[in-house]
């Protein structure tokens, strides 16, 4: 195939991905179908697992939903504020709760794992928030956490709040590896 | 012809407000602020269209008087013509007359506005801020037993000043109730005030009217004016807490709607839901309408809205709530109770 | 008149000279020749079809507007797409259609009419019309993806700003103005330049045509408005992308900041619009009345008045932010101050209609049709004015009512007169009369019964930008009967672009004079050659084909084979000396398509703004490089002695 020919047969295709992205960015989806209310199953927070082979974490399609998604993220960055999340972990640098905007995980740093550790909550004052927070807000919150260790697409997360000044705009973050997560990285650190 | 339908449409502004429903209408002034505002309004039309009439009428004379047979064929006429000194004498008195016409309206305006800005004496004192898509209502006193809040619904006693002052929790929106005075803008970081004093009872109804995101259309809140008693009995009630449910079906309610997410954002004063993220629902059942102004408070409407938030307002911060039929009946039931 | 043969048109050369002539002028042939013409005619076509374009796709989502708001309650568009379609509706009028087009009219009639071979600086011109062209595609692109604007064309922060606009929309629409205010100050440094200093002999100011005092006008209110937006949007993208505080009222920015900054241009921006129609008002007066504009030194000096008081009366939009009342009472005053310099305008109009003999072809009937909606656009204006009632009809329908009065009355009943009076010179064609009557009625009926309606329903408290409305408000028949009309002014307009587009193909043959006018574009052949006039008129009163016993003087001694315009003095006209014009150049192009990489970008990452200034800074290094051919080519005293001018 001529270099012309490829081109011609990629530039459309390039640009529907594109277009595809942009989309998914920037969807606003007002009226959510009334899906199952169920969070992620099975989720695993733990890089041990029994048998020769690491179980991988499964990843739910509902999370790509959220998942880089600005208005979802735009969401829960309110709801982070409005159900107190901000009471522990403040803007992310953590206080009474742990740090969220640095690269550390205890339960995973994947949206699915972040949706368990609020839904179910963790050892140490972690409240379970399942039966508060309806799913949907639940997953927005999520993949507000996730943004705040500049972790989302910095095309989709939000800049700088109306407020006094405080952490850097998150579309300014630079991007850190992640640890402690059991499929990004090896070692289960956190 | 369009000119007619225009006099027909200014003779139906003139008459009043047949074809709208008069509860949201400038042309229906029910306080002093509204009534003055509608006097600057009339005299406008009347200035503002004898001068439109003077307009049409030179342009139909204009045309009326091309038919007169042409002196020289096609010729282009002199830039100098006969006529000259007499169009320079009527442009001279055209410019006039819109000079008085002007002094005659900003006078009037500049007056008005003065008066807009005066509040009588003993004001009732309200704050009004507005919300993504709703309008917290709080009204002050001296003694903090005084005070309380609610939301969506302004209550005013008849012939007395209220003066209401504007925040804003988000973006910029703006308070605007045509019956009783023109808008003023809410605006972050902003105070405003604005003052109004009702003198005819009756329920009005008012709405965001700067552009504020997804349901800027579905932004409304009512005002009722009440004889001073009767306001003063709502005040009583409004500041004591909500009673609590008696029949089992309500308990449940109450159960259900402090143990699920309805307790993350609302209040209900004299229960353990004291969030005030989103509208105080202390005495929610002595409204008119819900979810400012998109549906009227009855008890269908309202399950309804539990059961699809986004389905009547898309886009509203309130999220569906996984409540089974039986929940949702009580927390409804349990709603109702809150008188 | 009749003569269509351009030998017989005093400024045409001997046949030996004109072929010369015509070689030193031409564009390139081909795609190469279409991608880097420098020919002011060519480009301003472009200004003029593109601007079409977006006013039909402007229209196309005003009619979905309307459908959406033909009954109570309707669900057809959820609110997100109402708001994206709103707000594209507003952007791409104004910023996309309205402007442009104005300007390039301007870009086509005013070296016509000033009788100059082209405009001052066409490389300019050819790149603001490749960045206006690129805004626009950037923006409807954006639009498609999902990624449209819906912050409102006023782009209000917090809405807009870091925390509530969400996602990259209200970056799209913050470039995109960025995009059109470069193309329109470009367009507008030419316009007055070409105005200032490149007239015909003789044409003194007092001479200038009214259709070129007011794109003088005009392009001094751009290049004095344009600014203000420039810095409120950029402000807001560097809010938005790094974080900076401008209009973050907790950090010291302010809120109001930015409606100051937008309303300092918005304002203006009205004017900017309407002016342009203004002057195309006068010329096709004079012309189908057979009378000079009564009165030219008062509308002139009302349009220039318009102008100086645009910039006073920002305020006036923001009445209801709660500004102090002392402070708003002089923006009354001054708003209300308007209506004299548009009341001495109308009368002068009604006065030469009144004393000359209109005839009522189509694009007098468009006058007609201005005077009757701009004036009822400018009184309900005037009623805006004061602050009370302001408060009661701000943000409503009462104001959707008045500005499509005043801009669709005051600039695009104007714009499609001038268009079709203007069509045979541009294309050699006329315009079929039945259609263009029939456009004209349905455009006028339909204008009226769509907007009339709107006054009511803002008196009856129906706020503007609203996706629905409750049924209980008993706005659903207005509403209704609005949405008849604007679907009666789309067929309208339909009927006007289909007359367009025949006519262009098989239209009557046109002379260059048919309508029988005094300015000296009508001097030049239909459509003119890509140098203009062949001999240099020389102009000796306000109407040169009117007056001289249709003799028209002219001078020889621009050089023909190289690009030169004569240039004279600002006020008097005089001869001054002869110019070199550039040539045409891929540099204008290669340079938009570097700034457009730049701007678009500079919403994803600020380090684009670092690494796309080296493409931009290498495309303006080749477009200034210094060239020896200038120099030489002009006022070699050998060839021509400066003496032959005078």
């Amino acid at each position: 195939m001529g270099m012309l020919a490829r081109a011609t047969v990629a530039a459309p295709l390039l640009a529907a991905a594109l277009s595809l992205a942009g989309c998914n960015r920037e969807a606003r989806d007002l009226h959510p179908a009334p899906a199952a209310e169920t969070g992620p199953k099975s989720v695993s927070v733990s890089d041990l697992y029994p048998g020769p082979y690491p179980a991988p974490t499964p990843s739910d399609p509902r999370a790509q939903v959220y998942d880089g998604n600005a208005f979802h993220i735009a969401n829960g960055q309110r709801y982070y504020e409005w159900f107190n999340c901000s009471g522990c972990h403040f803007h992310g640098g953590g206080g009474i709760g742990p740090a969220l905007m640095d690269e550390k995980w205890r339960y995973g740093g994947k949206i699915e794992q972040i949706y368990a550790s609020i839904a179910q909550g963790r050892p140490n004052g972690m409240p379970s928030f399942k039966d508060r927070i309806p799913e949907t807000q639940i997953w927005e919150i999520a993949a507000y956490v996730r943004s705040l260790s500049a972790n989302a697409d910095k095309l989709a997360v939000p800049s700088r709040e109306d407020t006094m000044r405080g952490p850097p705009p998150l579309n300014n973050l630079d991007r850190e590896p992640l640890k402690g997560d059991p499929a990004a990285a090896k070692a289960g650190g956190g | 012809m369009p000119r007619r339908a225009q006099l027909v449409a200014l003779l139906v502004l003139g008459g009043g407000v047949a074809g709208c429903s008069g509860v949201q209408t400038a042309l229906d002034p029910a306080a002093d602020q509204a009534a003055s505002i509608e006097v600057i309004w009339r005299t406008m039309l009347v200035v503002c269209g004898v001068m439109y009439l003077l307009v049409l009428g030179f342009l139909a004379w204009a045309l009326w008087r091309a038919r007169r047979p042409a002196a020289v064929d096609d010729a282009p006429l002199p830039a100098e013509t006969a006529a000259e000194p007499a169009l320079a004498r009527g442009l001279t008195g055209w410019v006039a007359l819109i000079v008085a016409g002007l002094l005659v309206l900003t006078t009037v305006s500049f007056l008005v506005d003065r008066s807009l800005a005066e509040v009588g004496p003993d004001p009732l004192k309200i704050k009004v801020t507005a919300n993504q898509w709703w309008w917290q209502v709080e009204y002050e006193g001296d003694a903090p037993t005084d005070r309380f809040t609610t939301a969506n619904e302004l209550h005013l006693p008849l012939n007395r000043p209220a003066v209401i002052e504007l925040h804003a929790a988000d973006v910029i929106h703006s308070f605007w109730v045509p019956n009783l005075s023109g808008k003023t803008d809410l605006i972050p970081g902003r105070t405003n005030y604005m003052a109004v004093t009702p003198r005819r009872l009756g329920a009005f109804r008012g709405q965001c009217a700067e552009f504020c995101g997804f349901e800027h259309a579905k932004m409304a809140f009512d005002v009722v004016v009440d004889p001073p008693r009767t306001f003063e009995a709502w005040r009583r009630h409004q500041i004591q807490s909500a009673s609590d449910p008696v029949t089992a079906e309500a308990v449940y309610g109450k159960q259900v709607f402090t143990s699920q997410a309805c307790v993350m954002c609302h209040r209900i004063q004299g229960t353990d839901a004291g969030a005030t993220v989103g509208p105080d629902l202390t005495h929610l059942a002595s409204r008119s309408h819900i979810a400012a102004g998109a549906l009227p408070n009855d008890t269908g409407d309202l399950q309804a809205w539990i059961a699809d938030p986004q389905g009547v307002k898309p886009g509203t911060a309130m999220p569906r709530v996984a409540l089974n039929s039986g929940q949702l009946n009580a927390v409804v039931d349990y709603l109702e109770t809150l008188k | 008149m009749s003569a269509a043969d351009a030998s017989a048109l005093p400024t045409a050369l001997p046949a030996e000279e004109d072929v010369r002539l015509t070689r030193t002028w031409a564009t390139p042939p081909g795609f190469w020749g279409w991608l880097t013409t420098v020919d002011q005619k060519q480009i301003a076509r472009r200004y003029v079809v593109t601007g079409l374009v977006f006013f039909a796709l402007a229209g196309l989502l005003a009619a979905a507007m309307r459908a959406q708001l033909s009954r109570p309650d309707n669900h057809l568009l959820s609110p997100d797409r109402y708001n994206q379609i709103f707000t594209m509706h507003g952007s791409t009028m104004m910023f996309l259609f309205a402007v442009p087009i104005m300007e390039g009219m301007g870009l086509y009639l005013v070296p016509l009419m000033i009788g100059a071979r082209t405009m001052a600086f066409p490389r300019l011109n050819a790149m603001s019309y490749w960045m206006y062209l690129a805004g626009g595609i950037f923006l409807w692109t954006a639009f498609i993806l999902n990624v449209g604007p819906d912050i409102g064309w006023f782009g209000y922060v917090p809405l807009s700003g870091p925390e509530y606009g969400i996602g990259k929309r209200a970056d799209v629409w913050a470039q995109m103005i960025t995009f059109t205010e470069v193309a329109a100050m470009a367009a507008a440094a030419s316009t007055a330049t070409s105005i200032f200093k490149m007239r015909a002999p003789g044409m003194t100011l007092a001479r200038m045509p009214i259709f070129v005092w007011a794109m003088l006008t005009t392009a001094f209110m751009i290049m004095l408005a344009m600014p203000a937006v420039m810095l409120a949007s950029s402000f807001l993208i560097s809010d938005r992308l790094i974080g900076t505080h401008f209009y973050n009222y907790a950090e010291g920015g302010s809120v109001l900041l930015f409606q100051h900054l937008f309303w300092f241009f918005g304002h203006p921006e009205v004017y900017i619009i309407f002016i342009p129609g203004l002057g195309m008002v006068s010329e096709i007066t004079q012309t189908f009345c057979r009378r000079p504009v009564f009165g030219y030194p008062a509308v002139v000096l009302s349009m220039l008045a318009t102008g100086f008081l645009a910039f006073g009366l920002w305020v006036h939009h923001m009445f209801a932010t709660g500004l102090p009342h002392m402070g708003d009472s002089f923006y009354t005053a001054a708003s209300m101050t308007i209506a004299i310099p548009s009341g001495v305008q109308i009368f002068c109009w009604l006065a030469t209609m009144w004393d000359g003999k209109p005839r009522l072809a189509p694009p007098m009937l468009w006058v007609i049709g201005f005077v009757i909606t701009f004036v009822l656009g400018g009184l309900s204006g005037v009623m805006l004015a004061s602050v009370p009632l302001d408060t009661q009809v701000h943000d409503t329908y009462f104001v959707v009512a008045h500005f499509h009065y005043v801009l669709i009355g005051g600039a695009v009943f104007p714009l499609l007169g001038g268009i079709y009076y203007w069509f045979p010179k541009a294309t050699g064609r006329m315009l079929n009369e039945a259609a263009g009557k029939w456009s004209f009625w349905l455009v006028f009926l339909g204008f009226h019964t769509a907007f009339f309606p709107m006054h009511i329903l803002g008196l009856w408290g129906m706020p503007r930008r609203v996706w629905t409305y409750p049924a209980d408000m008993g706005w659903g028949a207005l509403n209704l009967t609005s949405t008849i009309g604007a679907y009666i002014l789309a067929a309208g307009v339909l009927v006007y672009v289909l007359n367009l587009i025949v006519s262009y193909r098989r239209g009557a043959p046109a002379g260059p004079n048919p309508w029988g006018a005094s300015g000296l574009e009508w001097a030049a052949a239909s459509p003119p050659p890509s140098y203009n006039f062949g001999l240099t008129p020389v102009v000796e009163s306000r109407h040169p084909l009117w007056t001289g016993g249709g003799r028209l003087p002219t001078l020889t001694g621009l050089s023909l084979d190289h690009r030169e315009v004569l240039l004279t003095t600002v006020t008097d006209a005089r001869p001054d000396l002869r110019h070199g014009s550039p040539s045409p150049s891929i540099w204008p192009l290669l340079t938009a398509v570097a700034v457009s990489a730049l701007f678009i970008g500079s919403i994803f990452d600020e380090w684009w703004i670092v690494w796309l200034s080296i493409p931009f800074a290498l495309a303006v290094l080749g477009w200034f490089w210094p060239r020896k051919s200038h120099g030489k080519k002009v006022g070699a005293p050998d060839e021509t002695p400066p003496g032959a001018l005078a």
